[in-house]
C-alpha cells in the first residue's frame, strides 16, 4: 500500500452507532448517489478523467460505466478548459452533466469556461437558458504533492455571482447534497475531501436531498460557535468534544454548503454565543472565513462579545514536505487551542 | 502592400451548379445578403448618435459566408458564434427587432439588455448562444452536439469562430474531442485574416488553417467566403456528415472584413494593412459578385436588387422606430435570472 494510501486508512474518526442505521463510506454514499441519480434521471452524464478506470475515482465511479453504459459515464481527454465548455454546452441542451477532478487545482484550467461561461449564460440570455451542472472535485492534502495538488480554491470562487459550492462533511450529506447539486438547474461546485473519502457514517437509504444553502448544527454549546464545512469542521468537532471535557461548550455549525451561506443559522447561533470561530480548509484571505467574518463585523456586530478569529491556511502555498505539512495545516489541537483562547477571552 | 490578397477564381465555372438550384433559392441568398448589408450599414450610420450604447462588430464584406453557411442549417439546428455576431444571427432567423431592441438597451432586446450587440440569442431560430471570450463558444457548441448525439436526435450544431479563435488552446481541445467523439457538429472558421489590428502573420506560422484542423482528425476544406454558393456548398456538406454519424467538419472560409474590427468605419489608415489590400477585396464585394454572376446568367436584374434595396431599407427603418420607441429596464431587473430556480 502507498503511504499515502496508508495515511488515509490510519485517519480515525468517531464510529458511527450501528443502531442509528445503515452503515455506508463517504465515498460509497458518493456511488450511492450517483447510481440513483443516473438511474432516475436519462439525461444525467458523469465524465472526468478515469471515472471508468479501475481506481474509479476514490470508488465514487465503480461500477457506473458496467450498469448505465459508456455513453453516460465516460473518460474525457486530458482538456479541462474544452470538457468545460462541453459540459455547459450539454447542461444549455438538455442533460445533467458531472464533470469529475481528482483534484481541484486542474479546474483552474476551466476558469475561463466555468467562471465567464457557464456562471452567466442564465443571467446573459435573461433567462432563457439554465446551465444544470456539476463540477466535482477531491481536495488533497498530506499526499506530499504539494503546491500543485492540495489547493482548495472554494475561496477564489466565493465571489463569483451565479455559482453554488458544496462542501460535505458526512457519508449522508455527500449523497444527499450530490442529489440536490445534480437536481439544481445552475452551476454546481461539490468540494469533496479526500481525507473523508474512507470515514463511515449512518446512510439512508433511497433517494433523499439535502437542500443547498442549508446549514445543520452538529453540536449545541453556548460559549462559543465554530462555524465551516467539509474536513475542517469535521477537525472542529473533534476539538469541540475534547473542549467539553474541560467544561468548554462549543456550538458546532456545519455550513454544508458555502455558497450561498446559511446566515440565518449563524446569527441565530451567535446571539447564544457572542463568539465567532469560522475553519475552512482554504486560506483565510479572501476565502470563505474572510466572508463569513465580514458578515459578523457588517451584520451582527452588536452580538459579538470578542474578536472573530479565522483558523485556515496561512497566506503561503502548500508545501510538499511532511515536516512543513504539519506546521501548514491547522490541526485538532491548534483548532481546540483557538477555541479555548476565544471561549476565555 | 498587399499582404492577403484574394486568391479564388469568383464564380468562375459555377454556371452549370447554378441551373441545378432552384431559381428562388438563387435569390433569397442575395436578397438575404442585402438585408445584412443593409441593416449594418443603418447600424453603421447611426452609431455616431450613440443610442446604442454596445460595442459593434460589422460583418460588412462578410455576408456570404453568414448567409451561405446558415443557408444549409434548419431553423431547428443550432448555430453559436464568437463576438462577430450580426451576421450568424441574421441568417440564422434572429428577430431583427429583438436584435435592434438589445443594442438599444432597451428590456425588450432579446437578451434583455444583458447581452449587447456581442450576445444576440433567439432560440426560436435556433441562434443559441455566443461568447465574447475569443474560442469561448467553440467547446460549448460542441457540448451541444454532444447532447443532440447522446438524444439521439438528427440536429447538427455549428459554430462561427475567427482566425484568431484557432490560436486558443480550447479550439485544438474542442477539435479533438469533436473528433473523437464523431459529434454532429460543424467548425466555420472565417479567415479575415486579422485580429482587431494585429495580421495573421504575427500569430501563426505560414499554415493553411484547414490542414491545420484536419491533424486533429476532422474533415476539414477551404472555400471562398466571398462565394455564396461555395460556402453553401461546403456546408450542405458538412450538415450531411454530420446528420450521417460522419462527424464533424471545418470549414475555412477565406473573406475579408470592409470595415475596422470594432465600431462603425474603416481604420486601414492607422497602417495595419494597406488600403489597397482592402480595395482589392472590395472588387469581389460578396453581394456584387453574387448579383452579377445572377443577372448574366439572367437570375436576377436591376429591378430585382433595388427591390430588395428597399424591402430591407423598409423593415430596418420600423424596426429601429420600434427600439426607440421601447422601454428601457428598470432598477429591480438588474437583480433577476442570477440563479434558475
Ligand atoms: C480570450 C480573448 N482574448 C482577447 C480578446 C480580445 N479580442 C476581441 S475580438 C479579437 C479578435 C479576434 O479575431 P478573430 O477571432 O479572427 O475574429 P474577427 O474579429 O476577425 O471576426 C480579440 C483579440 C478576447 N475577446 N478574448
Amino acid at each position: 500500500m502507498p503511504w499515502d494510501e496508508g495515511l488515509v486508512n490510519s485517519l480515525v474518526y468517531e464510529g458511527p452507532d450501528p443502531s442509528e442505521g445503515r452503515i455506508l463510506s463517504y465515498a460509497k454514499a458518493i456511488n450511492e448517489a450517483f447510481a440513483i441519480a443516473m438511474e432516475h434521471d436519462p439525461s444525467v452524464i458523469v465524465l472526468g478523467q478515469g471515472v471508468d478506470d479501475p481506481s474509479a475515482m476514490f470508488g465514487t465511479t465503480r461500477g457506473l460505466q458496467a450498469r448505465f453504459g459508456g455513453a453516460r459515464i465516460f473518460d474525457t481527454p486530458v482538456a479541462e478548459e474544452s470538457i468545460m465548455g462541453v459540459c455547459t454546452g450539454a447542461a444549455m441542451n438538455g442533460l445533467r452533466p458531472v464533470y469529475m477532478h481528482n483534484r481541484p487545482d486542474f479546474i483552474l484550467l476551466a476558469f475561463n469556461q466555468l467562471v465567464t461561461h457557464a456562471s452567466k449564460v442564465h443571467f446573459m440570455d435573461n433567462g432563457q437558458t439554465n446551465v444544470p451542472m456539476v463540477v466535482w472535485a477531491a481536495i488533497g492534502r498530506g499526499w506530499g504533492s504539494g503546491a500543485q495538488h492540495s489547493q482548495s480554491i472554494q475561496g477564489l470562487l466565493l465571489g463569483v455571482p451565479g455559482l453554488k459550492i458544496v462542501m460535505p462533511s458526512t457519508p449522508a450529506d455527500a449523497k444527499g447534497l450530490l442529489l440536490s447539486a445534480i437536481a439544481d438547474n445552475n452551476p454546481v461546485l461539490v468540494f469533496e475531501h479526500r481525507w473523508l473519502m474512507k470515514k463511515d457514517g449512518v446512510v439512508p437509504e433511497g433517494h433523499y436531498r439535502i437542500p443547498l444553502g442549508e446549514g445543520v448544527v452538529r453540536r449545541r454549546g453556548t460559549d462559543l460557535t465554530v462555524v465551516g464545512a467539509s474536513h475542517a469542521i469535521e477537525l472542529a468537532s473533534q476539538a469541540a468534544t475534547r473542549l467539553a471535557k474541560e467544561g468548554i461548550e462549543a456550538e458546532v455549525i456545519d455550513l454544508r454548503t458555502v455558497k450561498p451561506i446559511d446566515e440565518a443559522i449563524i446569527e441565530e447561533s451567535l446571539g447564544k454565543t457572542g463568539r465567532l470561530v469560522v475553519v475552512d480548509t482554504g486560506w483565510a484571505m479572501g476565502g470563505v472565513c474572510a466572508e463569513i467574518g465580514c458578515l459578523a463585523a457588517e451584520k451582527w456586530f452588536h452580538l459579538l462579545q470578542a474578536p472573530v478569529r479565522r483558523i485556515a491556511l496561512p497566506d503561503v502555498p502548500s508545501p510538499a514536505g511532511f515536516t512543513l505539512e504539519q506546521f501548514y495545516y491547522p490541526d485538532v489541537e491548534r483548532i481546540q487551542a483557538i477555541m479555548r483562547g476565544l471561549a476565555r477571552q | 502592400m498587399i499582404r492577403y490578397a484574394y486568391q479564388g477564381t469568383g464564380f468562375e465555372g459555377w454556371e452549370e451548379r447554378l441551373q441545378a438550384l432552384p431559381p428562388a433559392l438563387c435569390s433569397a441568398l442575395l436578397r438575404d445578403m442585402i438585408r445584412i448589408r443593409v441593416i449594418e450599414e443603418e447600424i453603421e450610420r447611426r452609431y455616431h448618435q450613440d443610442q446604442m450604447k454596445t460595442p459593434i462588430h460589422l460583418v460588412i464584406g462578410q455576408e456570404a459566408s453568414s448567409v451561405g453557411f446558415c443557408a444549409a442549417l434548419t431553423r431547428e439546428d443550432l448555430l453559436y458564434s464568437g463576438h462577430r455576431t450580426h451576421g450568424a444571427y441574421l441568417a440564422k432567423g434572429g428577430d431583427l427587432r429583438g436584435m435592434l431592441c438589445e443594442m438599444h438597451c432597451r428590456i425588450n432586446g432579446c437578451a434583455g439588455s444583458r447581452g449587447g450587440s456581442m450576445h444576440l440569442i433567439d432560440k426560436r431560430a435556433g441562434m443559441a448562444g455566443t461568447s465574447a471570450i475569443v474560442g469561448g463558444a467553440v467547446p460549448i457548441a460542441a457540448g451541444a452536439a454532444l447532447s443532440l448525439k447522446l438524444r439521439g436526435s438528427d440536429r447538427v450544431a455549428a459554430v462561427f469562430l475567427g482566425d484568431a479563435a484557432t490560436e486558443e488552446g480550447v479550439v485544438s481541445e474542442t477539435l479533438n474531442f469533436a473528433a473523437l467523439k464523431r459529434l454532429p457538429m460543424i467548425f466555420v472558421c472565417e479567415n479575415n485574416f486579422y485580429s482587431v489590428q494585429s495580421p495573421l502573420a504575427t500569430r501563426q506560422p505560414a499554415r493553411d488553417l484547414h490542414r491545420w484542423a484536419a491533424e486533429h482528425g476532422v474533415a476539414s476544406v477551404q472555400v471562398d467566403g466571398t462565394n455564396v454558393l461555395a460556402a453553401r456548398e461546403a456546408a450542405l456538406a458538412a450538415v450531411e456528415r454530420a446528420r450521417s454519424g460522419g462527424g464533424p467538419s471545418f470549414i475555412e472560409a477565406r473573406l475579408y472584413r470592409f470595415r475596422a474590427h470594432g465600431g462603425a468605419g474603416d481604420d486601414s489608415k492607422t497602417g495595419y494593412r494597406d488600403l489597397e489590400e482592402l480595395h482589392q477585396w472590395e472588387t469581389v464585394d460578396p453581394i456584387r459578385t453574387y448579383f452579377d454572376f445572377l443577372s448574366r446568367t439572367q437570375l436576377a436584374d436591376d429591378r430585382q436588387r433595388d427591390a430588395m434595396y428597399q424591402a430591407a431599407m423598409k423593415e430596418v427603418a420600423d424596426a429601429f422606430e420600434f427600439a426607440l420607441a421601447s422601454p428601457n429596464p428598470e432598477q429591480k431587473d438588474l437583480y433577476t435570472h442570477v440563479y434558475s430556480d
